[in-house]
């Protein structure tokens, strides 16, 4: 392996790192979907300084190649990690549907008690509060 | 006016879910009040943009707008929150396109006496509802199978003409499925399963006052690879928590 090959191993991984932890950082990503990406960008660390444990990891499971190692272990992370998003939007539909449903039930509730809001088309008058005071 | 010797009107909900469905749902809704009159009726819209909601409140239903499409699943879902909430003893589902005549709900509501649901069922001696092809099959197997599982015969599972007694109604009011098919293969196993009681009454269709169901094979083909997988689906699941038996008020 040249020296150059070895040094941009290290750099992808640890820009790989940078970013999610920049991420997690600003709030831009919770940890619990950031836990996947920050054990592959580890991975891909750790087999980019140290390539010889990677040529160990390879033997010790019996492929032939260290490279598929690679491609296998990168595969498995990228379906879990899909996976788990199908997962997540599951549940947010779920909460969704939920919230949709108790909409309509307040809003069923609102208009019993004779306080149903009205659209602003049917209102003739600005009689809508505040728009007197704020402009200005 | 309609007696029945089962749940009394003044305790029955009927849900109508609808989504654009501005055309009938005005004249369904009148039409129920008129033949049932101490009835509430609850049309859920379901994020229709024709003016449905305004058309059954003009009709004298209660409406329940759903601020985006959810499909019969989530519209049912509110409709059995709704009547939880307010302690109705019976839930009958009929659709919107008055397709289901006002008139049976009587029949269907004295059989509640003795079952958790009742469904009204299209092709048992009453009426001249024909199926054809693949979507045959997948009502013949759907009915076989959740036959086996209900303990009583069954011919029509994919019906959304249904009553569903108090316990029923505890059930679904947490449980109901939202997915395809749920409101009627679902619903239906997850019922059984948690050891509700089914039966059905044959109930004539009439014309739908809307568009026409579709006949393309490829369509028909599809819906029995669904229908299928939600059957397996809905037996996959883990088995909902029994409701409460509910003390018979004499």
């Amino acid at each position: 392996m040249t020296l150059r090959a070895y040094i941009f191993g290290i750099v992808a991984a640890l820009f790989v790192l940078i970013v999610v932890v920049s991420l997690l950082r600003h709030r831009r990503l919770r940890e619990r979907h950031a836990a996947w990406w920050l054990a592959a960008g580890v991975l891909a660390l750790l087999a980019g300084i140290f390539p010889e444990s990677l040529t160990w990891a390879a033997r010790v499971t019996g492929i032939e190649l260290p490279v598929n190692l690679v491609f296998f272990v990168s595969i498995t992370i990228l379906f879990l990690v899909s996976l788990q998003h199908s997962a997540e939007l599951t549940r947010l539909e779920a909460k969704t549907r939920d919230l949709a449903e108790t909409v309509a039930l307040l809003e069923l509730r609102l208009r019993e008690l004779g306080e149903a809001p009205r659209p602003p088309s049917e209102e003739e008058g600005p009689d809508r509060h505040g728009d007197a005071h704020d402009e200005g | 006016m309609l007696r029945t010797m089962g749940t009394a009107l003044g305790q029955t909900l009927i849900v109508m879910p609808a989504y654009n469905e501005s055309q009938s749902v005005g004249r369904v809704v009148s039409e129920t009040r008129a033949i049932l009159p101490d009835i509430t009726v609850l049309v859920v819209d379901d994020g229709s943009t024709d003016g449905t909601a305004d058309a059954a409140r003009a009709a004298g239903a209660l409406v329940a707008t759903l601020p985006f499409n959810l499909g019969v699943g989530g519209a049912m879902r509110v409709g059995f929150r709704y009547a939880a909430q307010h302690g109705y003893r019976a839930v009958v589902q009929i659709d919107a396109d008055g397709q289901h005549d006002p008139a049976t709900v009587t029949g269907l509501l004295d059989r509640l006496e003795d079952y958790d649901i009742v469904i009204g069922a299209r092709f048992a001696g009453e009426g001249a509802y024909v199926m054809s092809g693949p979507r045959r099959w997948a009502s013949k197997v759907l009915a076989w199978t959740i036959s086996r599982t209900a303990g009583t015969k069954l011919t029509d599972t994919t019906s959304g003409f249904r009553a569903s007694g108090p316990r029923a109604i505890e059930l679904f009011e947490r449980e109901y499925p939202a997915e395809y098919l749920g409101d009627t293969i679902e619903s239906l196993v997850l019922a059984c399963r948690a050891g509700l009681t089914a039966t059905q009454v044959p109930t004539a269709m009439r014309d739908r006052s809307g568009g026409a169901p579709s006949h393309s094979p490829l369509r028909a083909a599809v819906y029995l690879a669904r229908a299928t997988l939600a059957l397996l689906f809905a037996y996959a699941r883990p088995k909902a928590v029994a409701p409460r038996t509910i003390e018979a008020t004499a």
